[in-house]
């Protein structure tokens, strides 16, 4: 009943929906953290989706989504000057993350319109089911 | 198919079927709306229903080394049914063809055609039930 394997393939996709969420929730919380060295400054993390193929038969449809990685931006962290800062190097510097807000909010609605259409592709899965099942009577 | 139940509901069971691994290939699709890369699937119903509909010596039957037949059904070239790469209204720069809202709006008219079938397959079982019961 290929209709059962269609929420497999919604929830992988809430699953994968979900990792971008929070990955977008962990960068605008750390929006605003500082750091000593900029090898220490927090970088934006971003999750990398790749589909999932079916073993059984590759040109067939896919699985569903898997996330292949979490990436970090390569876009060069901030230097602030605040010698007044606990943080600050000899220098009186202190380097804040790579995180774009808007680059992050853009992310989030993404995240959130897809999440919510997996959702509705399971409720109508579950529907049809449901008639499936009532067949007959 | 040559079971009692083929002629019973004549198409529509084997539209169901087809109806049913449609709405797996949309959903893969929905679910890999932000993958990069990711080329939207599609089947092309008209074409595989009939070649369902049409007599099974058209398809291809699978058969043994001994030459035994082991019955391809209709059913059976349902679920290896090609898939199609859609042409893609507008791709995104990732290599994604997926448009979320063309992919919705199949998945909800798969979603009707399928109960569209369902009630077919329903007035038939009433008809029979009115037969039997003369009433």
């Amino acid at each position: 009943m290929s209709l059962f394997t269609v929420f497999d393939t919604a929830a992988s996709g809430l699953l994968a929906q979900q990792v971008r969420l929070n990955t977008t929730a962990s960068n605008l919380a750390n929006a605003d953290s500082v750091a000593s060295s900029p090898q220490a400054a927090y970088r934006a993390r971003e999750p990398v989706f790749a589909a999932l193929a079916n073993p059984h038969s590759p040109s067939g449809a896919a699985l569903g989504v898997r996330v292949a990685g979490i990436t970090e931006s390569p876009v060069p962290v901030g230097v602030r000057h605040e010698p007044g800062n606990p943080l600050a190097d000899a220098q009186g510097n202190v380097y804040t993350p790579n995180v774009n807000p808007v680059d992050e909010l853009v992310n989030m609605i993404s995240a959130s319109r897809s999440y919510q259409n997996d959702v509705e592709v399971m409720n109508t899965a579950k529907l049809l089911l449901q008639k499936t099942l009532s067949l007959g009577s | 198919m040559s079971s009692p139940n083929d002629s019973l509901f004549g198409i529509h069971a084997q539209a169901l079927e087809l109806w049913q691994r449609r709405a797996q290939v949309l959903a893969a699709n929905l679910a890999n709306a932000d993958t990069p890369g990711y080329l939207a699937r599609d089947i092309n119903f008209r074409r595989v229903l009939a070649q369902a509909g049409s007599a099974d010596a058209t398809l291809p039957l699978a058969r043994t080394g001994s030459g035994v037949d082991l019955g391809g059904s209709s059913g059976d070239s349902i679920a290896r049914a090609p898939l199609e790469y859609q042409v893609p209204l507008q791709p995104a720069l990732d290599g994604n063809t997926v448009s979320t809202q063309v992919e919705q709006a199949a998945f909800a008219q798969n979603a009707i055609h399928y109960q569209a079938s369902l009630t077919f397959i329903n007035a038939q079982i009433q008809m029979l039930r009115t037969a039997i019961n003369g009433s």
